[in-house]
This record gives structure tokens, C-alpha cells and sequence, in this order.
């Protein structure tokens, strides 16, 4: 089949998309191409939406990205696909318009997990963080100089949104059910220094609690949340950040493997059908793409990274492109930054069995801690010593054996240590 | 397996016009032994690799050995305790973290981009009133007349060093700056005039940081001798001569080479001086290129604290490892046509200022002189022709540049 | 351009169509070398020791120090767009 005559639609007009429509046009796809978004906006860049959005710094509407291949896109923008059927190889918009497709690439992203009781989410003063449109509601109760931010949830939108508020000066209390701040991520040693690092921005932590609902004043307006002991924290702006749920719901009765957590992709990205079959037509990118990684044998990952985003959506470009890319490996890696400081991790540190601080000390706020597994380098994250990644990096690639070589620059003799995970996370994660 | 005299033969002055050949073959094998026991990594991917390893110091100095003067008491009482000193306070290009990075954020927190940006518009200045000054030549030597001048007045400026005081740093940057030489420390003559000049620098510092205490004005110098960062205490005396000296030996040579050899390199490559010309938006990638094509450090040398394996060899504990940085840009792994100069090629991951911990400090700072000067040259000198090609070189494999770049010219430009 | 208004074609970015520039920056790629920093320091600031805060939508003005901060990157992390590039 020539170019000329196929169609290609990509759904998610999100940063894999968008870098997966590139991709296609640089493989050299000149057929038509379509770019189905749920939401009324180009693609965008999300992490400023968690930093410097909230501080003003940054427009929400200035996150575009930017786009350096000529795309030649039919762009439908505020139009949610509702429904795929492969027989037809047909795409349903919410307006009841279909698109024909030679080739989809599946990038529809996540959702915040939205808070569990409805009528308390639809308060006036309660959010959740993962879109453009959430990130500009929210900025605007913070400018506003709420009395008292509430957070629930320390992992890492949490950890940045209450950095946010405190350079605004907003008293804020951030409410998380484990035992220390991003303890499933990091576990509880150092997320207990991120922990002191929240506190002494003047966060009010508040770790091992549950929320147990939110109430209003009688005229619908949040004003407080109850916790399952009883007592109240008194909030007139609540985030609820407890996580994402993938976008696929859209994908029901289409014969894929698919549920909250993600699609099922083989390992070159072509999505897999309920019997484990892969559609040559159809590429998952992103978020949204659950997919087996050599380094994490065993299990299928969905990662919510940007870089991924990025390296994932790219692949599945050149994919549906025709050509045949290797299959997919990059190691995962990510960055936040909270407070001034600035943690970039590279592996993953799922299952874990020990740790060690490899370079530089925790007294000095600057460090790097190497996570290891069965005898394995796994994962690295550091502290404010970006430079030292790289080396890290590479380690993890190889499976390099844990503990890494105790000799070298800035450090110091190093205890392995249990990471301390917290038990495995509740499937109630309010 | 390759030629292990490679290394001996890019020292050698007679390849200091074009060593590029040499490291083509070096390339062959990413990570050589050579027969002086010098391990040289000479491919992009090594070189970037051994940059960020953590196995690999920059502490390579030997202990400090002051040349004995024949007087006893200079000798066993006052030789021990300053080479005791110099050991403890070393600049921090030959140090590691921790101690490493305090002294750099220490320094990074006073060179902030607004000095950076002042002296972005000074370097205009000064090259015009350089320029200004050779009136109708019909000649020019862009090393003495230009590229000499220009570095060390910026970073005297920066630093907040009397203008009075300037031509005597002139000369002492010069001599300091065969210290980065890697034959420097079998010259028992050259080690022994290094130190006269660093003793002589250092007297005159202290006296500087007193002032600058007593009367702290808004320079470099006056922040560092009063401010702290991160919360811990100033630098000590010793540590803050070490740095300034540090900051002057390492801004000056290095920005004359890039100077003169971005001269030399869109002299022979008339359209691009031409474009140039025509167009001075085009400096930032003219420059860039230049310092992938014509770095002005060819290479550094560091030293291992433990055997590390690299593309497939084993470089042993306590082996002088060179980063040949130079090569490493013109990795045909990495760069399409490397040895074609091209200011419009995109993704230049060039390794011109090093890279990890000890990436150039003054990096900005030389982007922006060596700008203005290329800008200059090329609106304001009419119809330069080389008269050597290629001109002389200095003796320096490590930092290599000609020793002079005279062009014939019909005039300068007002 | 072959935008269909259905249901709601994205309006046009003011900024954009002002002919102003986007800007991202890999912060994955980013090791704080903050040479963006010195060449368009009205753009791209370090805030603590290795936090880039930077103006993913600066104005056309601003042209010549963004494009200098891209070429100066040393791991060539920043992506700009040129709105008065052809896209669609």
C-alpha cells in the first residue's frame, strides 16, 4: 500500500503523540495523518503545570510545545475518542464522527485519580493536577491566598504542588497515608529526607493519616477534612494527588488487553488483543502503554515519565512508519523538582532489596543513592549531583552487580541498607 | 592494537600544525596504552564516559617539591610547611568533590550571568578600541595585537584587578600556563620558574584580598574574599589565591588559542568569513564549531583510583589517563563529516570545554570574547590574507595555538 | 490547512500567532551546566543548585539569546520552535 493512500491517526494529542507524529513524518510517512485530543489544546508540556505554573512563573496557556517537523496534521482538538472498532478499523470521536485508520497510534495518557466520593470532588476549592485546564484552576485559588492549602497524597505531584504553595507562602499540610513522603518510590530512609526537606520549607507533614472526607460549608465550598481518627485539618483549597488512572476506557468492546492500568503491548509496541495477539496496525506510546522491558523481566511497566513520553512515542512513529526499529529499551529516568532541589532518577526501584549511598552524604544535601536487587544495580536517584548520573546510568544498562565499586571520588565506606518500601499499596490509595 | 608512540608523536612540535591525523588512528581503539604507560581515550563515547566516572580523579598532581635555594633555613623550615600548603590548597581543577565543589559554587555564585553579561558588552568595546589603536596597518598579528590583550583585560575587569596592575598579569599568566603541560614536571627549570611566578602572584594577591576586605567593591575578588556559600565560611586565603590564580592561567591561554585559532580556521574557510561578515548572528554556531574543530584544550589528564575496564581494556590503579578531547570531536561515530569545519551543523555535543564536574567554568565568558573579537575581524579588517599557513605554534600539545597569526590587510575598518 | 472544526478546533494561540517562540527544555538530558543561563538570562535561571527555571514561551525579541542558549547546551537539551516556522 503507497503512502499516498494510507491514513494514519494518532489519538492523544499529548507529548508522545506529538513526538510519535514527528517521527513518522522523519521515517519519511507522506500519507495523510490525524491528531485526535480529547482536550481542546495543542500538546503540551506538563511538568511546568506542578512548579511553575502554580507559582505564576509560567502562563498555563505558554506550555505548548514546541513542533519542528512539519506535521501537514488534520488536528481534531476537543474531541475524545469514545470507541475503536478494529474489524472496521474505524475510530469514534464523542460527536459521533468516525475516522478510518490504516494505522493508530494509541497515546490517550492518563487522569488523576479523581477523589472517591463525587459530591465531595465537585466542591468548589478541591482539585486534582494532571491537565493544562486543572493547572490553571488551581493556580487561580492559589493566587487567590487561600487561608489553607491541603494536600492529599505525598508522591511526587503532591511533594511539588506543596513546594509550589510554599513559595507562594501558602500555609499548607500535606496528608499521606505511609509513613514518610514518596515512600513507595524511594522508600522511608530517604523519604524521610525529603520529608525534612518539606519541613523546612514550612510544610506541615502529616504522615500515616487517612482522609476520611471532605466537607463543605453548606453552600458547597470545602472547608475542611475529616481524618478516619476524627480529627479535622481546616482547608479552603484541597489537591487530591493520589496518583493517575490510564485512559482506556475508551477502548471497550475494541477486543484489547486493556484496563486502568494501562494497554498491553508486545516488545516492539504493537498493541496485544485479549488473547495476546498483537495488531500490526496499532502502536501504544506513553503513559497509557503497558509493555515488557528487557531490564524488568517478568511483568509488563507502564511508565508516566516525560522522557519515556518521548522515547516511546518516537519509537512507535518509526514503527508505524514501517520501519523496523529495535525493540524498545530505553531505561526509564525521571527528575522533580521540589523546593530548590533538584532528584533525577535513572532504573526502577520496584522490589528493591537494598540501597547505598554512593556518592557524596546526606548531610551535605547532596548525594547519590544506588538501589540494587538480587546482587544487581537496578536504579539510581540523586540529590542535586546530576552529573554523577550518567555513570549510574550505564550501570543499570549493564546490570552491574550491587553494591557498585566502593572506590572513587566523594565517597565515603557505605552501608548497604534495606530501602524499607512500605507494605504494598493499598488499592483504596485515599 | 594501536601504534603506542602515538601519544609521544602528538607532543611532538613538529605535528602541532595539524594533530588531527594522529588522532584518526588513536580512534582505531577507543582506549590505548602507550609506551609510557599512558592510557589515552580517544573516541566521543570514552571520552564522555571516563568524564563522568566516578573512579576517575582529577587530583593528578605529585606532591609539591619547591626547588631547594642553598639556604638552610629556606630549605628545611620554610620549604616544608609552603609545600604542605600548596598540597592542601591546590586549585580546585586539580581536585575532587567535596572539597571541589565547594570551592566552584563558591566561585559559580560570583560569576553570575549579569558580570558574564557585563563584560559581553565590554568585550565589544575593548576589541574596537584595540582595533582603533592599529589605525592604518597593513598588517596584523592577531595573537599579540588582538587575542593577547583582550582575555587577560576581561578577566582583570571581572576579577577587579587594578588596571594599573594588568601587564604584570599578563606575564605571569603566560608562565603558569606551561603548568597544564603534561612534560612539565620532568622541566626541572620550568618547575622552578612556576613556582618563583606563583610565589610572586601570590604576594601580590594577598595584599589585593586585604584590600579587597577592608574595601569590598562590586568584582569577583571582593565577593569571594567576603562571601560564604551554601552556608559554610569563606574561603581561606590560600584556597582564594589558588582559585584566582586558577581563574586567570585558565581564561587567558586558552581564549587567546580559541581566538586565534577561529581566525586561522574561517581564514581558510573564505565563505564562512565571508557569511560571518554578512551576517554576525551567525557567531554563537561559528563559535561553537570552532571549539569542536580547533579546541583550544586538546586534552586533560586524569588518573585512576581503581582499575577500570573500558572498551575492553583494562586501565590499571594510579595510570595517567588522557581524555583527548580533541579527538573525540572529530568522531565520525558522532559527527557527520568531522573533519569538515561546518557552524551549521545541528547537535553539537562538542567536548571543546570538557564535561561532568569540571566542565569550563568560564565557558560563557569565552563564547562571548571570542564573539566579539571573530565579529570584529571579520567587519572591520579589510582583505586579510595568512602570510604563514600554517603560522607558528606555540610549544603546547595540551593547550596548542600559534605563537603568532600575522595577515596582511589594507586597512581596518572604522 | 486542512483543520476541521469539529467539534472545536483549538483556537489559535495568541502567543503563537503573536510570533513568539516555544521552548522546551530535556530536563532528563539537563546537568545544570547553566550555560542557557548566562546566554539568555532573562530566559533560563538555576534556582538552587541544579533547578532550571526557564520561559517555555518567550517573544520574538527574544530570538538571538534563545538561540544562543540552544547551541550552548552542552548536552543539547533545548528544543525551540520558531512560530514563524511552517507547521501545522
Amino acid at each position: 500500500m503507497s503512502d499516498a493512500e494510507t491514513r494514519v491517526v494518532v489519538v492523544g494529542a499529548s507529548l508522545a503523540g506529538l513526538r510519535g507524529a514527528e517521527a513518522l513524518r522523519e521515517a519519511g510517512y507522506a500519507g495523510a495523518l490525524t491528531i485526535v485530543g480529547a482536550e481542546p489544546h495543542r500538546p503540551y508540556d506538563r511538568p511546568p503545570l506542578s512548579k511553575a505554573v502554580l507559582t505564576g512563573e509560567v502562563a498555563a496557556d505558554a506550555t505548548t510545545l514546541p513542533n519542528l517537523v512539519a506535521l501537514e496534521a488534520d488536528w481534531r482538538l476537543g474531541a475524545p475518542a469514545t470507541h475503536l472498532d478494529r474489524t472496521r478499523r474505524l475510530l469514534t470521536l464523542a460527536s459521533g464522527k468516525t475516522l478510518p485508520y490504516d494505522r493508530l497510534l494509541i497515546a490517550t495518557g492518563a487522569s488523576a485519580r479523581p477523589w472517591r466520593d463525587s459530591a465531595q470532588a465537585a466542591f468548589r476549592g478541591v482539585h486534582t493536577l494532571r491537565g493544562r485546564d486543572e493547572a490553571e484552576a488551581l493556580r487561580r485559588d492559589l493566587a487567590a491566598g487561600p487561608g489553607h492549602v491541603l494536600i492529599i497524597g505525598g508522591g511526587f505531584i503532591g511533594c511539588e504542588v506543596a513546594a509550589a504553595c510554599r513559595t507562594l507562602g501558602l500555609p499548607v499540610t500535606l496528608a499521606e497515608t505511609g509513613p514518610t513522603l514518596l515512600a513507595r518510590v524511594l522508600g522511608q530512609h530517604l523519604g524521610a529526607v525529603v520529608g525534612a526537606l518539606h519541613e523546612r520549607l514550612g510544610t506541615t507533614l502529616r504522615s500515616g493519616v487517612k482522609v476520611e472526607a471532605l466537607e463543605d460549608d453548606g453552600t458547597g465550598r470545602v472547608v475542611r477534612a475529616r481524618l478516619e481518627d476524627g480529627s479535622v485539618i481546616a482547608a479552603d483549597v484541597v489537591v487530591v494527588a493520589l496518583g493517575a488512572v490510564r485512559n482506556t476506557a475508551w477502548l471497550e468492546g475494541s477486543g484489547l488487553a486493556f484496563d486502568a492500568g494501562g494497554i498491553d503491548c508486545d516488545a516492539q509496541g504493537y498493541v496485544l488483543d485479549a488473547a495476546d495477539a498483537p495488531d500490526p496496525r496499532i502502536a501504544a506510546a506513553g503513559d497509557v502503554a503497558r509493555f515488557p522491558h528487557p531490564l524488568y523481566p517478568g511483568r509488563r511497566i507502564a511508565l508516566e515519565h516525560w522522557g519515556h513520553a518521548v522515547a516511546q512515542g518516537r519509537h512507535a512513529g518509526r514503527l508505524l512508519a514501517g520501519l523496523a526499529p529495535e525493540p524498545y529499551r530505553d531505561v526509564p529516568a525521571f527528575w522533580s523538582s521540589q523546593g530548590g532541589i533538584t532528584l533525577k532518577s535513572v532504573g526502577l526501584t520496584e522490589g528493591a532489596d537494598g540501597f547505598c549511598i554512593a556518592r557524596g552524604s546526606l548531610k551535605e544535601g547532596r548525594f547519590l543513592a544506588v538501589y540494587g536487587r538480587e546482587g544487581r544495580c537496578i536504579a539510581a536517584v540523586a540529590f542535586d549531583c546530576a552529573r554523577w548520573l550518567p555513570a549510574y546510568a550505564d550501570l543499570i544498562a549493564e546490570g552491574a552487580p550491587f553494591p557498585p565499586e566502593p572506590t572513587g571520588v566523594d565517597a565515603g565506606p557505605f552501608t548497604v541498607l534495606p530501602p524499607d518500601f512500605p507494605e504494598p499499596a493499598r488499592k483504596d490509595r485515599s | 592494537m594501536t601504534d603506542d608512540t602515538l601519544f609521544a608523536r602528538i607532543k611532538d612540535e613538529a605535528n602541532r600544525p595539524d594533530p588531527y591525523p594522529l588522532f584518526a588512528q588513536l580512534r582505531t581503539c577507543p582506549v590505548s596504552r602507550q609506551e609510557d604507560g599512558t592510557y589515552v581515550a580517544a573516541t566521543h563515547a570514552a571520552i564522555t564516559r571516563l568524564l563522568h566516572d566516578p573512579r576517575v580523579s582529577s587530583e593528578t598532581l605529585p606532591p609539591a617539591d619547591r626547588p631547594k635555594t642553598g639556604n638552610p633555613f629556606k630549605d628545611w623550615l620554610v620549604k616544608p610547611v609552603r609545600d604542605h600548603l600548596t598540597d592542601t590548597h591546590r586549585p580546585f581543577i586539580f581536585r575532587d568533590p567535596p572539597d571541589h565543589d565547594c570551592l566552584r559554587a563558591a566561585v559559580m555564585q560570583q560569576f553570575t550571568p549579569e558580570r558574564v553579561q557585563a563584560m559581553r558588552a565590554r568585550s565589544h568595546v575593548l576589541v574596537d578600541e584595540i582595533l582603533d589603536k592599529l589605525g592604518d596597518a597593513t598588517s596584523i598579528d592577531i595573537v599579540d595585537d588582538l587575542a593577547y590583550p583582550l582575555p587577560v583585560t576581561v578577566i582583570c575587569e571581572l576579577l577587579g584587578i587594578p588596571p594599573s596592575d594588568e601587564e604584570r598579569f599578563h606575564g605571569w599568566a603566560t608562565q603558569l600556563a606551561t603548568a597544564l603541560e603534561p612534560d612539565t614536571l620532568q622541566d626541572d627549570a620550568l618547575r622552578a620558574e612556576n613556582s618563583r611566578t606563583f610565589d610572586a602572584i601570590s604576594e601580590y594577591m594577598q595584599g589585593l584580598i586585604a584590600e579587597k576586605r577592608k574595601d569590598p567593591q562590586d568584582d569577583m575578588l571582593s565577593g569571594l574574599a567576603t562571601e560564604g556559600v551554601d552556608g559554610r565560611p569563606r574561603m581561606s586565603d590560600f584556597d582564594l589565591i589558588a582559585t584566582a590564580i586558577l581563574m586567570l592561567v585558565a581564561g587567558h591561554e586558552t581564549t587567546v588559542n580559541l581566538i586565534t585559532n577561529g581566525m586561522l580556521t574561517l581564514l581558510r574557510h573564505p565563505d564562512e568569513l565571508r557569511r560571518l561578515r554578512e551576517d554576525p548572528t551567525r557567531a554563537p554556531r561559528v563559535v561553537e564549531e570552532l571549539l569542536r574543530f580547533e579546541p583550544p584544550v586538546q586534552f586533560r589528564t586524569r588518573t585512576t583510583l581503581c582499575p577500570i575496564t573500558q572498551d575492553g581494556v583494562t586501565i590499571p590503579e594510579g595510570a595517567p589517563l588522557v581524555l583527548l578531547l580533541a579527538s573525540g570531536n572529530r568522531d565520525p561515530a558522532v559527527y557527520a563529516e568531522p573533519e569538515r569545519f561546518d557552524p551549521d551543523r545541528t547537535d553539537n555535543r562538542h567536548l571543546g570545554f570538557g564535561g561532568s564536574l569540571h566542565y569550563c567554568v568560564g565557558a560563557p565568558l569565552a563564547r562571548f570574547e571570542v564573539e566579539a573579537a571573530l565579529v570584529a575581524l571579520a567587519r572591520r579588517l579589510k582583505n586579510p590574507r595568512l602570510t604563514a599557513d600554517p603560522p607558528p605554534y606555540r610549544s603546547g600539545s595540551a593547550l596548542r595555538g600559534p605563537k603568532h597569526l600575522r595577515l596582511a590587510i589594507d586597512g581596518i575598518a572604522p | 490547512m486542512t483543520d476541521v472544526p469539529e467539534p472545536a478546533a483549538s483556537p489559535p494561540d495568541a502567543r503563537h500567532s503573536a510570533g513568539g517562540l516555544r521552548v522546551t527544555v530535556d530536563l532528563n538530558l539537563c546537568q545544570a551546566y547553566a550555560q542557557c543561563c548566562y546566554a539568555a538570562p532573562d530566559h533560563f535561571v538555576l534556582k538552587g543548585r541544579e533547578a532550571l527555571h526557564y520561559d517555555p514561551a518567550p517573544s520574538a525579541g527574544a530570538r538571538d539569546d534563545i538561540e544562543r542558549a540552544r547551541i550552548a547546551c552542552p548536552v543539547q537539551a533545548i528544543r525551540v520552535e520558531d512560530a514563524g516556522a511552517a507547521r501545522r
